[in-house]
């Protein structure tokens, strides 16, 4: 497989100017004539549908969910950045790519972190005038506040409902095409195969959740923004439904994969409480601006935080990183949280949780000045702990959050498989080996509003597609094969539920492919998941039929390709010999205990590809060229 | 009605939490689970939403299903959970209903129309606090649904009234704003919702706390529209 990247030359300034002018543009009169399938309907996907339909092209839209607009864009908190610079206060679009390169470990595209940057002035000026209701000073004015892994304050935010005010601004734009007859929606509806035909996406395979039925929608390309494959690890931040079936499907036809070891673990998040836990709950890393994070000095110290004395706790990040503090980026504050804990000094029942205090925040600003900043965080974390945070220090501990792996995509956002895209989070382009805070609504909003609507029309200017037949046999074959796999899991009628599966294989993934990996616990992995993989098809209890709404069939599904994914997970997290950004192998650290780069052998995007069934998946590289920001050892000290 | 006896509630668990060990013990027992929506359990999606004993969501004030604890219910109590129940919302199976009406309201004119690129700077029409505040209160709905469910009429005015009324407040919502609120009720009236007769459950049990006076609000408007419009809004009054 040969990898093109298709980053165009030139000053990096100049490169996507550039490019646009240089890709050919499909006829508005002509936009008509071309059916364009995005599947996903969260930022990326439905900022790309409203605007690809604003265009002209016919879109079909589908999310899992009942509406669009349910998708789990939704549950961001935070914020989303911009290099406005509105607070004068020395930031750029230099500064945010310089940023996003750093703490993304050296390990994305300059190219694309650059173009990214410069979008996101466009992106604010776009919600704001969809009527986002982003938060405002006296004078009128767009608020900010500063965020993890960055000295200014860029990031916008809608009190800590960002994702929703912006998905719901796409949400409502994507509607406005509906009766407009440019977009035709198709909620409760999974995709489950890609239809390939001449080595060019020309379709999707999806069951109606609701009777089952099993329907091929062909088209001239194929979009996907069905997010990404944190739920692997069965508890996550990410909400149940989010699964990896529609990008993993494609890569079993031919979609490299990009870095699927590069998983991101979020440091705020509400500690585990008992084995029924369905899913971790996050709090906003904004939390961290105010919040103090800190561990008993002495491990065992059992004592309610409020007796123990100030000079008997360890607010371990403002110790050993003084210039960034609380703010340090996700992996590090992350990493940190897990040591003290591995040295006892965790607190909680569990002793893996560590406090994070605004008691001196309180009192600088006042109950009501907390409440302003973070009222509903903190309602929310009462409501599930039945802990007052005004009263005492929350507990938080990390979790599953986003993953930086994805589709391998080129410069145009295109798969290696023609007329297949992969937009926010499903690919795997902007983030390196670590997202930055209100990176992730940047980049999902960057690729639907203003990135993809230009490069899908190149695709469709160049290509030359012939009219699919609807019984073309490639089509019959897979749908064939999806009724098949359907009556496979029906059948098998075996003693354990797909939950018990779900949550062991989560299990497995967290303790050999979590927050630290070693290569002895990445082998152990990689024979145990086949394992239970084979017991999955053998032993599952699914109940009910194919033809109906059957939520135990859907997981089943969406299980089983997890069991498949994570293989191919643990298998990048093994080779790749050294520690980056969110991944972090313990027999490469710097003596403090940092993240060890090993440049010279891994500055390389690994693109897997599907070695077919049963067989190991097969390695390219994409090397990366770091011609502004030089690779350094990451320093928030 | 069908009765389930559960024995292994923790108080720590969501009730979903508490709905999935029974799932998991009735496909032990080889009997179907129950179907419920529900998605990020994070109380911000709106995908979950039943009644338990009669209240939307349950008993506790500001809280969707999904962010509601064992802690608040003793031990023995007994629970009904039913669907939400509105003729515009169809029963799917079990506790899962179809609130697609609530897509083709948001359809039919709760939207700014701001095609991409064609947005001024941010910062180029300044928005006072008060205001940014107040559309940011109603914006906050999560579509769930219980606001209809809980209304004795079937009414969808706290739902329709959120979007309006966040759009009103705002500058970039005021060229369409009259035209918007008779297109969107239009839109309430086709789907079979009920009349809003100023009761207040929906504001009772909604899980976001909006308020009854973003209904103030949209009626002021229909008021207003319904006696000026002019052209195509006079149009959709036909």
């Amino acid at each position: 497989m040969e990898l093109k990247s298709k980053i165009p030359s030139g000053p990096i300034e100049q490169r996507w100017d550039r490019h646009r002018f240089e890709m050919k543009l499909v006829n508005p009169a002509n936009k008509r004539k071309y059916n364009v399938l995005v599947v996903g309907s969260g930022l990326a996907g439905a900022s790309a549908s409203a605007s690809l339909g604003e265009l002209g092209y016919n879109v079909k839209c589908f999310c899992f969910q009942d509406s669009p607009r349910r998708a789990h864009s939704i549950a961001a908190q935070g914020g989303i950045n911009a290099a406005k610079n509105y607070q004068n206060d020395g930031d750029s679009i230099y500064r945010l790519f310089y940023d996003t390169v750093k703490g993304g470990d050296f390990r994305a595209r300059e190219s694309n972190v650059y173009r990214l940057a410069q979008i996101s002035l466009n992106i604010i000026d776009q919600c704001v005038a969809q009527g986002v209701p982003f938060a405002r000073e006296y004078s009128g004015l767009l608020a900010n506040r500063s965020f993890g892994g960055a000295q200014v304050s860029r990031t916008f935010y809608a009190r800590g409902q960002t994702g929703q005010q912006l998905l719901l601004g796409a949400y409502q734009a994507l509607l406005r095409q509906v009766p407009a007859g440019k977009v035709t929606m198709f909620p409760r509806t999974e995709m489950l195969d890609l239809i390939v035909i001449d080595g060019r996406a020309r379709g999707i395979v999806t069951r109606n959740l609701i009777t089952g039925k099993i329907e091929t929608h062909l088209g001239d390309a194929v979009v996907l923004g069905t997010g990404g494959y944190g739920n692997a690890f069965y508890l996550s931040t990410n909400a149940k439904g989010s699964n990896c079936t529609a990008i993993w499907r494609a890569h079993k036809r031919g979609a490299a994969f990009g870095n699927p070891c590069f998983t991101q673990i979020h440091p705020t998040c509400i500690p585990v409480s008992g084995e029924y836990q369905s899913k971790l709950t996050l709090m906003s890393e904004s939390l961290r601006n105010d919040g103090r994070i800190w561990v008993p000095k002495k491990p065992g110290d059992t004592r309610p935080p409020n007796q123990i004395p100030e000079e008997e706790r360890d607010y371990y990040l403002e110790r050993k990183y003084p210039s960034f503090g609380n703010l340090v980026p996700r992996d590090v504050a992350s990493r940190n949280a897990k040591a003290v804990c591995d040295e006892g000094r965790g607190v909680g029942e569990s002793g893996l949780g560590v406090y994070l205090d605004f008691a001196d925040a309180i009192k600088r600003l006042g109950k009501q000045g907390i409440r302003e900043r973070y009222g509903n965080l903190f309602d929310m974390y009462e409501r599930i702990t039945g802990e007052n945070p005004y009263e005492v220090p929350m507990r938080i501990y990390p979790a599953i959050h986003y993953t930086m792996g994805g589709l391998w995509v080129d410069y145009n956002l295109m798969t290696t498989i023609p007329g297949l895209f992969a937009i926010g989070e499903a690919n795997f382009s902007d983030h390196g080996a670590n997202r930055l805070g209100a990176s992730a609504l940047m980049q999902g909003l960057a690729d639907g509003y203003f990135i993809l609507p230009y490069t899908i029309g190149d695709y469709l200017a160049s290509a030359k597609l012939d009219k699919v037949a609807p019984n073309h046999s490639v089509v019959k074959d897979a749908e064939n094969c999806l009724a098949q796999q359907t009556i496979r899991l029906l059948d098998i009628r075996g003693k354990r539920t797909v939950t018990s599966f779900h949550r062991e294989l989560g299990k497995l993934l967290w303790d050999y492919c979590g927050m630290a990996r070693t290569e002895a616990g990445l082998k152990n992995a990689l024979q145990r998941v086949p394992e239970l993989r084979e017991e999955f098809w053998h032993n599952v209890n699914v109940l009910g039929g194919g033809e109906e709404l059957n939520q135990a069939l859907e997981n089943a599904g969406r299980v089983a390709d997890f069991f498949e994914f994570a293989e191919l997970m643990c298998l990048d997290a093994l080779h790749r010999n050294e520690s980056c950004g969110g991944h972090f192998r313990e027999e490469f650290q710097t003596p403090d205990g940092e993240a060890l780069r090993d440049d010279a052998h891994y500055s390389y995007v690994a693109a897997w590809e599907y070695g077919g069934h049963g067989k190991q998946p097969i390695l390219n590289k994409e090397s990366l060229n770091f011609e502004y920001v030089h690779p350094s050892q990451r320093s928030y000290k | 009605m069908v009765r389930y006896e559960h024995t292994k509630v923790n108080p720590h668990m969501s009730f979903l939490e508490m709905l999935d060990v029974l799932n998991e013990e009735l496909i032990a027992k080889d009997e179907e689970p129950i179907a419920f929506d529900h998605d990020c359990r994070e109380g911000i999606c709106g995908m979950c939403g039943f009644m338990i004993n009669g209240i939307a969501h349950g008993p506790r004030r500001g809280t969707t299903v999904c962010q509601l604890h064992m802690r608040h219910f003793k031990d023995g109590d007994e629970l009904y959970l039913e669907p939400w129940r509105a003729r515009a919302f169809p029963v799917v199976r079990d506790l899962v209903v179809d609130r697609s009406a609530f897509d083709r309201i948001i359809s039919s004119g709760g939207y700014i129309s701001v095609s991409t690129g064609s947005a001024p700077d941010g910062n180029t029409l300044p928005i006072p606090k008060k205001n940014a505040d107040l559309a940011m209160d109603a914006a906050a709905c999560i579509g769930c649904g219980a606001c209809v469910a809980s209304c004795p009429n079937g009414a969808a005015a706290l739902f329709t009234a959120a979007k309006i009324s966040h759009l009103a407040l705002l500058p970039q919502g005021q060229p369409e704003r009259y035209r918007r609120v008779l297109d969107m009720v239009a839109q309430v009236k086709e789907e079979l919702f009920g009349s809003c007769t100023n009761i207040g459950e929906c504001e009772a049990v909604c899980p976001k706390e909006i308020k009854l006076e973003v209904i103030a609000r949209m009626n002021k408007d229909y008021l207003k529209a319904s006696w000026t419009a002019r052209g195509d809004a006079a149009r959709n009054e036909e």
